[in-house]
């Protein structure tokens, strides 16, 4: 365990990777990068999306074997062929989706694969978790099954479950992504404490002002390539973003003003359940107003995704009514919404799940939306052609191709086509979760410009956030959900962090009873 | 009153099979794999258990030798889905086809071998083994009035059955080695990243599974088929064992139950009286089936997230898939 490592006064090396490569089909995804990591010592991984921070990171945690390259740990050096031996090594990965089986229990997903557990399983098994996450500091309950638990508790779990192995070597990719920001410094505070006692940390975030404030050290990588390591204590944010992109960018985002006026979009008392019978929203009332932006905020679960879905007409409403131009919509398919102009650009976790299909080019894409308003039986693919390479010169997207399946695409590139289809389709209304969910900073701008221009045109957007900071700047009015409930609506100008975050736990509300979370 | 255990008696007796094949399926979808060739790898236990039991004269050598074939189908279904990563319900179907194919074909052979070769008698179990697999009282324990009767005077395969149904139990929830199948059938990716052999708990638990349907394909041509070879002898009870998986809630306890209670539809028909209420016969043979699709419907309606499949059912794992 880290505390047993001795840590000389300036930290031994524990990675060096040199010229790694790994080629994925026709894209390179890692050049020959070099990168190297002491002992007791933050590193945050910057770069852009695609510029192949995961893809290394999984190449240290076995999932990946590179092409070419060395890797050295602890100064020797190791092939690591599968994430056993990256175990065996002290590396443990936190991924950004958690590998965590959903049906078992915190304790038996921390033992799992743990050869020194014997044979047969033992019930105080629950008491030594219990035991060791106390040691840490780390609130677990061993017992409690992964689908109970909140994001920040499945992440406490994989914590402690790389604790458990003894992993001197820790990589949490963009860990804070679903976090609110007490728990991100909650988390941080952990990280220094390990950091503290001799362990390795590399993070992988987005977000500037993180990495700035955890880091000891920054390492950029641009297209695959490794550009810089440098001292976090002598630079910026502005230097770092310089470094990343490649070119000067100004990191300020505009919050027009529209001047169309008028309400478009009005919920009254909209109390939604699911499956189970449980409410997953309760009473919740807001209105959208033409030319607004208006912010979603809240930790993950607690409506956004029912309030999307029930507004698309894609989920059955309880109770309440949504009123659109003062006509109830309630009850019309998704296909008479999308008529009316409500147009979603929805974009859940699994990104290729609901907004695309993944074996499809993206001009077949962006056909889906289009075909019924063609004039003859055929689809009309040139124009689709024609308007993909519009998307592409426009969000700037790189793919290989407009034929090839979007499934290949990474993420944030994915994100813009689904985007950029929805915006070219001229809403009314537009609904757009995590939009920037894992879009480095150059995409993200280009995203906050693109709302800023329907804004402009007068539609009222409903923003589905996470990063606070952003939303703060380029939303008018942002509401807050949690358990279902909205618990304010504050205007962005002046609200504060601290503010919504408290409201995101319910901190001024009275006490939640509990008998209708299970 | 006496009806009563008889019907039940030879609810169990009939249920054991099905026993046999549930839990072996069980096994095999608890580490993320579907396999429909159940039924064919029964069959494939059923000839090859009849052949080696009527020309070795051994029990052990039968069962061992149906197991060994069960667990060579699952190979061939291992291999193609697991280390080939093709689509697992076309694999499983396949299976079936030539596992039924296999059987049938390899039984008339054999029949017409021991026939040229005997004067024209037909393989037959002998009377030593036919003795060994008759239904024998359990000291003490049937001499429980009742109870007795019912439970501790069956022949010996069905405490095989319900012995190796309580121990996959065990293993599956108590040990490490358990765990780790049931995470792997869950959450490959999770696994793999918990430094658990993927491939390796797969293949062991398809091996396994099948070997235990091949043990229920033995019971088949053992005990059911009268001490001779029946083309088709399986005849759906492998399908019948994959919907029973269901409804025990993939727990091989629970397919105990499940068992006993698809064996007394089908051999309801002896115990009901003509004359109490005439119901054609082909209506009781249809039974067990109408009870299969029913219990699939009313298991399907189920919301929990407590008893469900496996997440990774279905589902081929790839390390380096994006």
């Amino acid at each position: 365990m880290c505390e047993e490592t001795k840590v000389n006064e300036n930290g031994d090396v524990a990675i060096k990777l040199n010229n790694i490569t790994k080629i994925f089909g026709s894209t390179v995804a890692n050049d020959s990068i070099n990168l190297s990591a002491r002992q007791g010592e933050i590193l945050a991984l910057l770069g852009e999306n695609g510029s192949g921070k995961t893809t290394l990171m999984n190449i240290l945690a076995g999932i990946y074997l590179p092409d070419a390259g060395s890797i050295e740990i602890f100064g020797k050096k190791v092939h690591i062929r599968s994430p056993k031996d990256a175990i065996n090594l002290g590396i443990g990965m936190i991924h950004q989706h958690f590998k965590l089986v959903d049906v078992h229990s915190a304790a038996d997903n921390i033992i799992m694969g743990n050869k020194s557990e014997g044979i047969i399983l033992k019930k105080k098994r629950y008491k030594e978790i219990l035991e060791i996450s106390e040691k840490y500091g780390l609130n677990v309950e061993p017992r409690k099954k992964i689908y109970d638990m909140s994001v920040s508790e499945k992440q406490t779990v994989e914590i402690l479950k790389m604790l458990y192995r003894k992993a001197k070597i820790l990589i949490l990719d963009e860990p804070t992504a679903v976090l609110t920001p007490q728990e991100s410094k909650n988390l941080f505070n952990i990280l220094r404490k390990m950091r503290d006692n001799g362990c390795t940390v590399i993070i992988i975030t987005h977000k500037l002002n993180e990495v700035l404030e955890i880091s000891d050290k920054v390492a950029i990588l641009r297209k695959g390539k490794s550009i810089a390591t440098v001292k976090t204590s002598e630079t910026d944010a502005l230097k770092l973003t310089e470094l990343m992109v490649g070119k000067k960018v100004t990191l300020s985002i505009e919050r027009p003003i529209s001047e169309h006026k008028g309400n478009l979009l009005e919920i009254h008392h909209l109390t939604t359940e699911n499956d189970e019978g449980v409410k997953t929203l309760k009473d919740v009332s807001f209105s959208l107003n033409k030319g607004e932006i208006l912010g979603v905020a809240g930790v993950a679960g607690s409506g956004q995704k029912e309030l999307c879905e029930t507004i698309a007409g894609l989920m059955k409403v309880k109770k309440g009514a949504i009123l659109y131009k003062k006509e109830n919509i309630i009850g019309k398919s998704p296909e008479e919404i999308i008529k009316m102009g409500i147009s979603m650009s929805f974009i859940p976790e699994d990104r290729l799940g609901m907004g695309l299909v993944a074996s499809m080019g993206m001009a077949d894409n962006l056909l889906l939306k289009r075909y019924k308003n063609g004039k003859t039986p055929f689809v009309e693919k040139k124009e689709a052609r024609k308007l993909s390479y519009e998307l592409i010169e426009k969000l700037g997207i790189k793919t290989p191709g407009i034929d090839t399946p979007v499934r290949q695409l990474s993420g944030g590139n994915v994100q813009k086509v689904l985007l950029g289809r929805e915006i070219e389709s001229a809403p009314n209304v537009l609904i757009t979760a995590y939009a920037v969910r894992g879009l480095d900073i150059n995409s993200s701008y280009i995203v906050y410009d693109n709302l800023n221009e329907q804004k402009k045109k007068g539609t009222g957007i409903l923003y589905i956030g996470e990063d606070l900071d952003v939303m703060i700047e380029l939303c008018d009015r942002i509401m807050v959900l949690c358990h279902g409930k909205v618990t304010g609506i504050v205007d962005a100008k002046d609200a504060t962090k601290e503010q919504i975050g408290l409201l995101m736990t319910d901190a001024f509300g009275k006490e939640e009873d509990d008998d209708e979370q299970d | 009153m006496n009806t009563l255990f008889n019907f039940l008696f030879a609810s169990i007796k009939a249920g054991t099979p099905l026993l046999f094949g549930t839990t072996g399926e069980i096994v095999t979808e608890k580490a993320g794999n579907t396999n429909l060739g159940v039924e064919g790898m029964m069959f494939m236990g059923a000839f090859m258990g009849f052949f080696v039991a009527c020309y070795t004269d051994s029990l052990v050598l039968a069962l061992l030798a149906a197991f060994a074939l069960g667990v060579f189908g699952a190979l061939i279904y291992a291999y193609i889905t697991v280390s080939l990563r093709a689509n697992q319900v076309v694999t499983g179907l396949a299976l079936t086809i030539f596992g039924s194919g296999l059987a049938n074909f390899f039984g008339q052979l054999m029949i017409a071998n021991y026939k040229a070769a005997n004067g024209g008698a037909i393989p037959k179990l002998s009377e030593r083994m036919s003795a060994i697999l008759s239904e024998q009282p359990i000291p003490l324990l049937s001499q429980i009035p009742v109870v007795g009767k019912v439970l501790f005077s069956h022949n010996i395969l069905v405490y095989l059955a319900v012995i190796i149904a309580v121990l996959c139990r065990f293993y599956m929830k108590r040990t490490r080695f358990g765990l780790d199948m049931r995470a792997v059938g869950e959450n490959a990716a999770a696994a793999d990243a918990a430094g658990i052999s993927v491939t390796k708990v797969k293949y062991i638990n398809i091996l396994f599974g099948g070997g235990i349907c091949g043990l229920g394909g033995a019971y088949i041509s053992l005990i059911d088929g009268g001490g001779v070879w029946n083309n088709n002898c399986v005849s759906g009870k492998g399908w019948i064992a994959v919907a029973l998986v269901i409804f025990a809630g993939w727990k091989p306890t629970m397919a105990i139950l499940g068992s006993l209670i698809f064996g007394a539809f089908t051999v309801l028909q002896f115990y009901v009286s003509k004359s109490v209420i005439a119901i054609p016969n082909a209506f009781y043979t249809m039974l067990p089936y109408l009870i299969t699709a029913i219990v699939l419907v009313v298991t399907s309606m189920r919301k929990s997230n407590k008893v469900m499949q496996p997440k990774g059912c279905g589902v081929n794992y790839f390390r380096e898939s994006r």
